[in-house]
C-alpha cells in the first residue's frame, strides 16, 4: 500500500501525520511511504530528511492524494480535502465525528473509508495509537510551561542570599492524561501541586506523581471510571456545589491553575466561576485546557490570552500539542504507525480491514458509502470494574479483648482435644503394646515433639541445608546394618553390607553438601 | 565395651543431633550446627562399632570408606542448582537401606527361631542374641514394626527415584497417572494391608509376603509420585524427607535401638513442618497436593486483556540507571538458565551505584524449600538483603523496579483477583504493585500450573524475551 500525508492545510498548524521516524516503521510494514512537499517544515522535518528516509516528495496537494492509497493527516479534513479523494482511498485522522456530521456525510458520499484517531477504544491494547492521549501528554506538559511563562515568579522555593523564595501553588483540575502531565511537569519545576478530579480511584494517581490529591468530603456513590472507560461523567448538582466551594476556598492560595476537565460528547463543565478568578492574587495564572469545548474558567476566550482587571492571566490557547510541533509529530506519526501495524497484520503491505477488530472497527467511522459511527460497545471492557473498599473496623478495646479471649479458648480447646486424643490413643497402644515397646514408644513421642519444637525455628533460607542436614542424619539406619552385618546369615550379610555402603554415601554425601551450602551464606 | 557406655553415646549423639537441627535457626549458628551433627554421627557409628552387638567392623569400615569416597565425590561435584535431584537420590538411600535392614531383621529373626528350637542352649551373637531375647508379644510386635519399615522404606525409596527422575528432567515433570488414578493406589494399599496381616501373623511364606509388600509399596511410591507435577515438588521432596525419618524410626522399633527412634522422629517431623509450610505458602491442602494435579477448576478463569508488551535491553538498562530501590524476583527458571552469577553481579552494581537492591523469596520458589536462598548465596549475594515473602511483601508499593527472573505463579495476581483461578487464595509476592516490572521469560509459555498469568499483561509489565542469564548479562555491560 501507498501511505502519504498531507501538509496541514488549518492555519499555524505545525504537525504532521508521518515524520521521517514513523515512516522508516511504515516501510517495514511493507508500505510505500509519501509526503507532500514542506509538509513537515513547520514540525522541524525537511523534505530531505523525508527523502533520506526513503519517502517520495509529491509536489502538491492533488498529486498526493492520486498516488496514494491511505491519506494521512493531524486536523480533521476540510471538505475540499475530503473532495479531492477517490471512492476506496481511506483516510486516517482526527475527524470528531459527533461534532462533524456533514463532514461524515461527505466521506460516506465520497465512498472514501475513513479512519478517526479520536475514536480509538481506551483499551489496553490499543494505547499504543491513542493519539488523544499522546496529545493531552504534550497539551499538559505544555500548559504548564505557558503558564511558568506568563507566571512573574519561581515556580521553585528557594532561599537564597537575596532573601527566601516561596514555591509556586499549582492546582490542577482533572487529571486526565493530560492533567497527570500538568502535574509531573510542575512537580519537577519545583512548585507545590494540588490536584482535584471527581473520580475518586485517580487519587493513587496524582499522589504517585507527587501532588497532593484535593480531597472533597462528600457521601455519594463514587463514580466508577470502569462504566464510562476511563473518563469522567457529569456529577450531580449537590456534588458540584460542594466542588466549587472547595475551588472557593482554594482560589486566594494558588498561583497557578490548569483546568482540564472534560467530559466526552458535552460542553466543558464551568468550574471556574468569575468570582474564583477575582479571589485570585494579581499576576496569577490560569491555564484552560478545555477552551475549546467552550472552557472550564467562565472567563476563558478561546485562541487567547487575556488579562483580568485583577491582573490575572488566562490562557485559552486549543494549540498545545501544535505549539510543540516536532514532538507533537513525533508522537501522533507513532500512533498513526501503530493503527497501520494493526491494519496490516502480516506485515505484507497488504491492509487487512478487519471489522471484527474492536480497535479498528471502534476507530472506522465511514466505509464502502456507509456511515460505521457510532460503533457498538467494545466486546472487552476497558477497565476492570472498581471494586468497593471494604473498611476496616476499628476494634473497641472491649471487642479486641474479646476477640482475644475467644482466640485464647479456641486455641486451648484445640489444644485439649489434641492432647486427649493422643493421650487416649497411647493408652490404646499400651493395652496391647509389650511393655519392651511401650519404652521405646515414649521416646519415639517425645523425640516427634522436640522436633517439631525445634523446627519450627529454622529459618526459611536454610531450608536446603535443613533438607541435606536430616539426609544426613536419617543415614542413622547405618546403626541398624551395622548390627546385622555380623550375622551368621549370608543373605543379612550382604544385604546389611549394601546398606551400610548406601548409608556411607549419605552420611558423607549430606554433611559435606550442607557445610558446602552453609559457608556460602555471607553477610554484606 | 559395655552397654551403658554404647547407650551414653546414644544419648550424646541424640542430643547433638538435636543441638544441630536447632543450630539451623540462623545463618551465624548453622556453621557451627553442622558440626554438632558431624560428631554426633561419629560418635554413634563408634559406639556401635565398638559396642556390644555389632560384627565384622572391618567389613563394616571398608563399606563406609568406600560409600564416603562416593559420597564425598558427590558433594564435591554437584551443581547447587542439582541440589533437588540430590536431595532426592540421598533419600532413595535412605528409603533401600531401611528395605534392607527390614527384611534382614525379618531373615534373622527366622534364622534364629529356627536354631533356637533345635538348640534351646545355643548362644548367639550381635543383632542375633538381641532378637533372641524377645518374648512371642515382642515378636509379634517387631512383625508390625518391620512390615511398616519395610514399606515406609520402599515407598520412599520409589518415590524418591521418581522425584529425582522428575527433577533432573530425566522423567517428564507432567503429572501422569495411570487409569484408576487413586484407586490402584488405594488397591494396593488395602493389599499391602492384608499381606501385612498374613505376615504378622505368621500364616504362609513371611518373606514372601514381605517381598510382595516390598513390591506394592515400589508401584504406590512410583505411581504416587508420577502423578504430581513439576511445581510441587518442594512439597513431595520434603514429604519423602518425612518418610525417610519414619522409616528410620520404624527400623529403630524392630531394632530397639533408640537413637534410631530419635533420629527417625527428628527427621519425620522435619519433613512433616516443611510439608506443611509448603503447602501453606501455596495455600493448598497436603491431601491435595499429593493427590496430585490441581484440585479440578471451579469455573472458567477471568478473561486477560491486553497484551504482553515485549522490552529491550537498553530500555531494562535505562530504567534500572534511573530506579532507587529495585527489588529482584527470582524463580526456577533462574536455575534453570544458571543466571545466578550474572544475577548476583547485576546485584553487586547496582549496589556500587548506591541502589537499594533486595531479593525477594516465594516459600514456594525453586524445586526445593530454600533453593533460592542456596543458589544466591552461592553466587555471593549476601543473605541480608535476601528477603521472605512476608518481610517485603509491603514494600512493593514502593519500589521502582522490579525484576522478575525465571518465576511466574509466585507473581500472580490471579490468586488474589480471580476466584475462580485454580492458584486463587494462594500468597504471591505483590510485585505489580511496584512502578514498574520487568519480566525475564523464555518465551510467552505459561508456568509450570499452566495458569495464564495476567501480570504479564499489566501495563507497569514489560516482558523481556530471552535466556535469563544471557538477559543479564546483556544488562551488565549497559548499566553505569
Amino acid at each position: 500500500m501507498k501511505i502519504g500525508t498531507l501538509k496541514e492545510s488549518f492555519a499555524g498548524e505545525a504537525r504532521v501525520a508521518v515524520t521521517p521516524s514513523s515512516a522508516a516503521h511504515l516501510q517495514k510494514l511493507g508500505h510505500e511511504v509519501f509526503v507532500e512537499s514542506d509538509a513537515g517544515s513547520l514540525a522541524g522535518f525537511s523534505d530531505d530528511d523525508y527523502r533520506k528516509a526513503g519517502v517520495t516528495v509529491e509536489g502538491s496537494a492533488a498529486d498526493l492524494v492520486a498516488a496514494v492509497d491511505v491519506v494521512a493527516k493531524v486536523r480533521q479534513p476540510s471538505e475540499g480535502e475530503i473532495a479531492q479523494m477517490r471512492e476506496g482511498q481511506t483516510l486516517i485522522s482526527f475527524f470528531y465525528p459527533g461534532q462533524n456530521k456533514d463532514l461524515l456525510e461527505k466521506a460516506k458520499d465520497q465512498g472514501i473509508t475513513a479512519i478517526a484517531m479520536d475514536m480509538v477504544p481506551r483499551i489496553s491494547r490499543a494505547q499504543k495509537m491513542d493519539a488523544l492521549s499522546s496529545m493531552a501528554n504534550i497539551a499538559g506538559y505544555r500548559a504548564v510551561i505557558e503558564a511558568a511563562n506568563n507566571f512573574g515568579r519561581f515556580f521553585t522555593g528557594q532561599v537564597t542570599a537575596a532573601g527566601k523564595v516561596p514555591p509556586a501553588k499549582v492546582l490542577v483540575v482533572g487529571a486526565g492524561v493530560a492533567g497527570l502531565a500538568a502535574i509531573g511537569t510542575a512537580t519537577s519545576l519545583g512548585a507545590q501541586v494540588f490536584a482535584f478530579d471527581v473520580r475518586p480511584e485517580v487519587a493513587e494517581q496524582i499522589e504517585s506523581m507527587g501532588a497532593e490529591f484535593v480531597f472533597l468530603d462528600f457521601e455519594e456513590k463514587a463514580q466508577d471510571g470502569a462504566a464510562t472507560g476511563g473518563y469522567a461523567a457529569p456529577s450531580s448538582p449537590e456534588f458540584r456545589e460542594k466542588q466549587l466551594e472547595k475551588f472557593r476556598e482554594l482560589a486566594p492560595q494558588m498561583d497557578v491553575v490548569i483546568t482540564t476537565a472534560l467530559i466526552p460528547g458535552r460542553d466543558a463543565p464551568k468550574l471556574w466561576t468569575k468570582d474564583m478568578v477575582e479571589a485570585m492574587k494579581p499576576g496569577s495564572v490560569i491555564v484552560d485546557l478545555a477552551a475549546e469545548k467552550g472552557g472550564n474558567c467562565d472567563l476563558t476566550v478561546p485562541e487567547q490570552r487575556i488579562v483580568t482587571d485583577n491582573g490575572v492571566v488566562i490562557i485559552g490557547y486549543t494549540d498545545f500539542p501544535s505549539r510543540m510541533g516536532t514532538q507533537a509529530s513525533e508522537l501522533y506519526g507513532n500512533n498513526i504507525r501503530h493503527f497501520m501495524a494493526d491494519l496490516t497484520p502480516k506485515k505484507d503491505g497488504v491492509v487487512n480491514h478487519n471489522m471484527e477488530d474492536d480497535v479498528i472497527r471502534g476507530a472506522t467511522v465511514a466505509r464502502d458509502h456507509d456511515i460505521t459511527w457510532p460503533p457498538p460497545p467494545p466486546k472487552v471492557a476497558a477497565i476492570a470494574a472498581q471494586k468497593p473498599k471494604e473498611k476496616k473496623k476499628e476494634l473497641t478495646p472491649e471487642e479486641r479483648r474479646a476477640a482475644e479471649i475467644a482466640t485464647f479458648k479456641a486455641e486451648t480447646k484445640s489444644q485439649v482435644t489434641l492432647l486427649a486424643a493422643g493421650a487416649v490413643v497411647l493408652l490404646l497402644v499400651g493395652l496391647v503394646a509389650p511393655a519392651s515397646f511401650m519404652s521405646h514408644f515414649i521416646v519415639f513421642v517425645l523425640a516427634c515433639f522436640v522436633g517439631f519444637r525445634v523446627i519450627w525455628n529454622v529459618a526459611h533460607s536454610l531450608h536446603t541445608p535443613l533438607m541435606a542436614i536430616t539426609n544426613a542424619i536419617s543415614s542413622i539406619i547405618i546403626l541398624g546394618a551395622l548390627m546385622q552385618i555380623g550375622s551368621g546369615s549370608a543373605w543379612v550379610m550382604i544385604l546389611a553390607t549394601l546398606a551400610v555402603l548406601m548409608a556411607g554415601v549419605n552420611i558423607f554425601g549430606g554433611f559435606l553438601v550442607t557445610r558446602r551450602m552453609l559457608a556460602m551464606f555471607q553477610k554484606s | 565395651m559395655e552397654y551403658g557406655f554404647t547407650t551414653a553415646a546414644y544419648v550424646v549423639a541424640a542430643i547433638l543431633f538435636i543441638l544441630s537441627l536447632g543450630g539451623l535457626s540462623g545463618q551465624e549458628s548453622a556453621k557451627r550446627a553442622i558440626w554438632y551433627g558431624i560428631v554426633g554421627m561419629a560418635l554413634a557409628v563408634l559406639a556401635t562399632l565398638f559396642g556390644p552387638g555389632a560384627g565384622n567392623w572391618l567389613l563394616s569400615l571398608i563399606m563406609i570408606a568406600i560409600g564416603g569416597g562416593i559420597g564425598y565425590v558427590v558433594a564435591k561435584r554437584v551443581q547447587m542448582t542439582e541440589m533437588p535431584q540430590l536431595v532426592a537420590a540421598m533419600h532413595s538411600l535412605v528409603g533401600l537401606a531401611a528395605v534392607f535392614v527390614g527384611f534382614n531383621a525379618q531373615i534373622e529373626l527366622a534364622r534364629v527361631l529356627r536354631i533356637k528350637a533345635e538348640d534351646a542352649g545355643h548362644v548367639f551373637q550381635g543383632f542375633a542374641a538381641v532378637l533372641a531375647h524377645k518374648t512371642p508379644s515382642e515378636i509379634a510386635m517387631l512383625k508390625i514394626e518391620v512390615a511398616l519399615g519395610v514399606f515406609i522404606g520402599a515407598v520412599t525409596f520409589a518415590g524418591s527415584v521418581v522425584a529425582f527422575g522428575k527433577l533432573a528432567g530425566r522423567v517428564d515433570g507432567k503429572p501422569k497417572k495411570l487409569p484408576g488414578g487413586h484407586m490402584l493406589n488405594a488397591g494396593a494399599m488395602a493389599l499391602s494391608v492384608l499381606l501385612g496381616i498374613l505376615f504378622c501373623t505368621g500364616t504362609g511364606p513371611a518373606i514372601l509376603w514381605l517381598i510382595l509388600i516390598t513390591l506394592l509399596a515400589f508401584f504406590i511410591g512410583y505411581h504416587l509420585i508420577m502423578g504430581i507435577g513439576g511445581a510441587d515438588m518442594p512439597v513431595v521432596v520434603s514429604m519423602l524427607n518425612s518418610y525417610s525419618g519414619w522409616a528410620a524410626a520404624m527400623i529403630g522399633f524392630t531394632l530397639s535401638n533408640d537413637l534410631l527412634i530419635v533420629t527417625g522422629a527428628l527427621v519425620g517431623s522435619s519433613g512433616a513442618i516443611l510439608s506443611y509450610i509448603m503447602c501453606k505458602a501455596m495455600n493448598r491442602h497436603f491431601v491435595s497436593v499429593i493427590l496430585g494435579g490441581f484440585g479440578g477448576e471451579t469455573g472458567p478463569a477471568a478473561a486477560i486483556e491486553g497484551e504482553q508488551v515485549a522490552i529491550d535491553a537498553d530500555s531494562v538498562a535505562a530504567a534500572l540507571n534511573d530506579a532507587d530501590s529495585v527489588i529482584i524476583v527470582p524463580g526456577y527458571g533462574m536455575a534453570v538458565a544458571q543466571a545466578q552469577s550474572a544475577v548476583s553481579e547485576l546485584t553487586r552494581k547496582l549496589r556500587a551505584a548506591g541502589k537499594e537492591v533486595r531479593f525477594a523469596i516465594h516459600p514456594v520458589a525453586g524445586r526445593l524449600p530454600g533453593h533460592m536462598n542456596v543458589l544466591l548465596a552461592e553466587a555471593k549475594v549476601p543473605y541480608d538483603i535476601v528477603l521472605e515473602m512476608d518481610e517485603i511483601n509491603e514494600d512493593f508499593p514502593s519500589t521502582d523496579v522490579v525484576i522478575v527472573i525465571g518465576s511466574n505463579d509466585i507473581v500472580n495476581p490471579a490468586a488474589q483477583d480471580d476466584p475462580n483461578s485454580p492458584i486463587a487464595g494462594m500468597p504471591v509476592l505483590e510485585v505489580w504493585k511496584a512502578k514498574q516490572v520487568f519480566v525475564s521469560k523464555r518465551g510467552q509459555g505459561t508456568g509450570y500450573s499452566g495458569i495464564e498469568n495476567p501480570l504479564f499483561f499489566k501495563e507497569n509489565t514489560r516482558m523481556f524475551y530471552g535466556d535469563a542469564k544471557d538477559s543479564v548479562n546483556k544488562l551488565l555491560p549497559l548499566l553505569d
